[in-house]
Formats: structure tokens, sequence, C-alpha cells
């Protein structure tokens, strides 16, 4: 990205010469990653972007062709979710992320696809079909962000945007070889994002590097009053030299190393680990007593939230209204059993069992209060260490035909990603190793609030002495 | 049994959806098992921790009450499936006995 904002510079290459050679790449797309392509849109966005070019200081992203998840809404361009029952809705909005890629100049190529709602970790369960993974196209990307993994991957874009409620972006970024950011709780404005778990979604980078995923978060990150989640503060540039590891204090927990992880991947994981050690990184073993809960935390919290965010797809305003029913209760219910697939039916029904009268306390006050005691061991921990270090994932990418009928199975693969959405913190995944079959490996990064600059700095100094980022399918 | 046929359509009457006795019987099973095994949760020892419901201690954002400009009606009723005179329709809300 970087390299090619250079390029545009000194007139070796230009936006729109850019532009046309990823869409003739994106049109022949072999691993299903876009839902909708905007050529038209994409065009106009690169002639402005040469112009824009021509002035003093165009900015990093003035002309870099990005993608972005089908979840985030896009002005006068289709927005579905992957979903039958968003499958015409055109956004009258630009969400604030899609407006500032926009005002730096970005070119948007299109919409990337996902797991329908963003509910899943495999991009399979969408209106436009399965995508592959470019590293081996009988695997599964990884979701939600599957899409947004994918093209990075394929290099299909250079960066894209993707969304994390539980992993949906550091997931695929892990199988699909790839660098991928999750910011802080309300560092990125969700104004525009589709909500499905509010109090965990956030919109991040994913791209071919850390450095790559750093120019794109500076772009999107910062205060926005459409947001009231949105944090005011101080949002400097990341620092795109690296940081200097010696001392950096590296927080191990051993929960991240038990029953469940994959061999190799836990190798690659320690080798990663073992190669921050040489640049001077100090190893602390650190305990993390509750993320054990996690995954039960998170399945009652973020499906107690959708059942409360998706009743507005209800036929009324927008979306699909289904025919035939009696009366507007018969709509509802006639158009949410024909527009919603398995999946989001299920996690609607357990978040709605959960806050229902004599379960509450139950589930979602346990879980809220589990929720405490996950974000205390961090706190904890951090009082000891300054960056928490371990596997983005269990296993590496699986093959689609052997998909996990299961529900609760696949739900268990998001056990070291959720922990960061729960307590709000930023979470970076980055390659650090393949399996014997060559499938990537993602290592994973966590930080305090609002310490991106060190996932970042420690992600780009660490990419900067390894190859396994620059390693192609 | 954590749940039963009976509370699945309880349930799905709350979230209005309706379901099919294929869709009942599926998800009686696979509810059954994710509440179980968030059964796990029962051997934490909570008394007196306080829930989180957010992430960050963010209080209220409130805006200046200034007026300004919203939408344009045209685009926002181009996304409803029916509409006449300016205004959403829907089908009758009271239903034929």
């Amino acid at each position: 990205m970087l390299e090619t904002a250079r390029q545009y510079r000194r007139y070796e290459k230009s936006p729109v010469e850019e532009t046309r050679a990823f869409l003739e790449k994106i049109r022949s797309d072999p691993f299903n990653a876009f839902v909708t392509i905007d050529e038209a849109g994409a065009l106009r966005d690169a002639q402005a972007a040469e112009e824009l070019l021509k002035s003093q200081e165009p900015g990093a992203l003035a002309g870099i062709p990005v993608a972005v998840k089908d979840n985030i809404c896009t002005r006068g361009l289709r927005t579905t979710c992957a979903s039958k029952i968003l499958s015409d809705f055109v956004p009258t909005f630009d969400a604030t992320v899609v407006k500032r890629l926009k005002e730096q100049g970005a070119v948007i190529l299109g919409k990337t696809n996902l797991d329908e709602f963003a509910m899943g970790s495999t991009t399979t369960s969408s209106i436009a079909g399965p995508t592959r993974n470019p590293r081996d196209p009988s695997r599964t990307p990884g979701g939600s962000s599957g899409g947004s993994g994918a093209a990075v991957a394929a290099e299909l874009c250079a960066g894209a945007l993707g969304s994390d409620t539980g992993g949906s972006i550091r997931m695929p970024a892990s199988f699909c070889g790839i660098t991928g950011l999750k910011p802080t709780y309300g560092s990125v404005s969700r104004y525009g994002l589709v909500a499905f778990a509010s109090s965990l979604d956030q919109i991040g980078p994913m791209a071919p590097t850390a450095r790559d995923a750093a120019v794109l978060f500076d772009a999107i990150k910062g205060h926005d009053p459409l947001d009231s989640t949105s944090v005011p503060r101080d949002y400097g540039p990341t620092e795109l030299d690296g940081i200097d590891l010696k001392g950096l204090r590296i927080g191990v927990p051993e929960e991240f190393f038990g029953e469940g992880l994959n061999p190799e991947v836990k190798a690659a994981v320690r080798s990663g680990i073992e190669t921050l050690e040489d640049m001077g990184g100090r190893v602390v073993q650190i305990g993390l007593p509750h993320v054990g809960y996690g995954v039960a935390v998170y399945y009652i919290v973020a499906t107690a939230e959708a059942s409360s965010n998706l009743a507005r797809y209800d036929g009324v305003r927008y979306g699909l209204r289904a025919q035939g029913a009696l009366d507007l209760g018969d709509m509802y219910a006639l158009t949410r059993a024909t527009g919603f697939g398995p999946e989001v039916k299920r996690r609607i029904m357990l978040g709605t069992y959960a806050l229902s009268a004599g379960y509450y306390d139950a589930y979602y006050r346990k879980a809220s209060q589990v929720r405490t005691l996950i974000a205390q061991d961090f706190r904890r921990a951090f009082s000891r260490c300054d960056i928490i270090v371990g596997p983005t994932t269990p296993v590496t990418a699986f093959r689609l035909d052997e998909m996990i009928d299961d529900p609760l199975s696949l739900y268990l693969l998001d056990i070291y990603t959720i922990p960061a959405n729960l307590a709000g913190l930023p979470a970076l995944s980055i390659p650090c190793g393949f399996d014997s079959l060559g499938l990537p490996v993602g290592m994973q990064l966590m930080a305090p609030h609002f310490r991106e600059d060190l996932l970042l700095g420690a992600g780009i100094s660490f990419q900067d002495r390894t190859t396994y980022h620059q390693e192609g399918p | 049994m954590k749940i039963t046929d009976d509370e699945v359509l309880h349930v799905a009457a709350l979230a209005r959806i309706r379901l099919d006795d294929g869709e009942v019987r599926g998800l009686r099973s696979q509810l059954d098992k994710i509440l179980g095994y968030m059964d796990i949760l029962a051997a934490v020892d909570t008394a007196g921790v306080d829930p989180t419901h957010h992430p960050l201690p963010l209080v209220n954002a409130m805006r200046d009450d200034l007026e300004q400009g919203c939408q344009e009606l045209a685009d926002v009723l181009r996304n409803a499936p029916q509409h006449e005179d300016g205004y959403i329709a829907v089908p009758r809300v009271i239903g034929q006995g």
C-alpha cells in the first residue's frame, strides 16, 4: 500500500490503471470474495484520486483500491449483510469509516462476503454462496470477515475493512495468512455498521502487512459524534517504523496453550514468541483464570444483544417483506421466517431465551458478571506485562467438506479471540508460521485499551524480521 | 433437558419468527446442547460482582439541541417494501377473527 502510494507520487502508476487492474482480477475471482463489485463507483473514485494526487499532501490512501465488508453501509451501493432479508437494501448514507476512506481518496472496489449478519466463522452462510480460502480453495477462509480476508490474501484489493464481534477479523486473518486488527472498543466509529452485538462490535483493518493495517487504522479511527460509544481522545498517528522491543514485557497466558490447541499451531506460536524474545522482549508467565468461561459468556451476551438489534428486520421500513400475511403480526413472523437463515434464527432464539422472564438472572445477568471477572483478569495481567501473546485460533483453516455440523463446536473456535471483545481490548493477528500442510498460523497480540501503537509497532518490527507474511498461497 | 418444544415455540413467538415442526425439533436439540454448555458458568462465584454491560466506563453522549437536516423522504422510501402518499404502508394491524 505504501509502495503503491510512492509509485503514484512518482507517476509510475496511476490510480485509474491500478483500479482497472484490480477490477479485472476481481471479475475472474475464483474465491467468491465479493458480494457486490462497484466498477463505476471505483473508477469514479480513481479519477478523483488522480486530481487529489496533484495536490501538495495527498495522503497515503489517495487512489488506493480497498474493499469493504458488506455489513458496513455504503451510500447508493447495496449493503446486504449476506442476508436474504437485506438483499435489496441500498443505504442512504455512508458509514463514518467509509466516509473517512473516501475523504482520504481511497477507491472502494466493492463489498466483501461474510457469514449472514457476521454470525459465523466460515463465510458459508451467505446469500452470495461460500467464500474459499486463496491458500487452498477447498478450505474456508474463516469468518465472518472471510470475504475481506480472501480478497486481501488473493491480492484483489490493497486492504480491506472487516468487523469483529468475537474474532471475525482475526480468525480470517489467521486462516488466510494476513494481518488483521480488532481495535479498542470505542476507537473506531460504529455508525453505519449494521449492528450485531453493540457492546462488542468493532470495525478494523485487514491488510497484507501490519504497516498497511496501521495506515488503514489511522484513516478510520477517531471520535465520531454520530456514535454515542465513540471515545473522545487524542488519537495520534501510528509510528510506521515499528518499535524497539527491548525490555517489552510479553505476557504468555497458560490458559491459551491448553487442551484443544492443535500441536502444530502451538509450535508455530511458540516459535513466534521466541522471535519476539530474540528481538529483546521478555516473557512473563501470566494467568487469566476466567478466560475459559469466555465462550459461554459471549454466546449469551452477543446473542442477547443480537436478538434485540435484529428486531428491526420486520418487513416494515426496509428489506424483505413476506407476502400473503393475514395481519401485521403475521407479516413480522413470516418475514423473519423467510428472511433469516438457520444460524441467525438460532442466535436470535438463544438470545431471546437468555433475556426471557425466568431465565434472565441465570443466563444474561450471570454472564455479564463473569464478563466483569474476565475484564479484571486482563487488568491484573497488564500490571505485569505490556502485551499478551498467544494463538489466534486453535486450528488452521479446515476443509469446507469437513464442515462441522454442530454449532457448539464452531463456537469453541472463538475461544482465544472472544476475551478481547468482552474486555474491549485491541488485538492483532499476524502470521507466525505454517502447519505441515503449508497453511498459515496466526499469532495474536493483545494490549491495554487504546494501545494499538504497541500492537502495530510490535507487528511491524516482527514482520521486518520475518517473512511469514510474504509467503503467498 | 434444558428446553422443551413448547418453550421453543414460546421463545419463537417472543422473537416473532414462525418455525415449522422440523425447525422446532432441530432448535430444541441444538439449544439444549448449547444451554447445557452454559452450565459451566454456574460454578463461578459471582457474589457481589457487578455486571459489565459495556467494556468502557462511558456515560451518555449528548449533542447540542440544535435544528439540523435529515435524509430525503424519497431516498428513505425507496427502501420501503410498500408506501403510499409519503407514508410506509403495512398490512392491517388487527387480524380477521
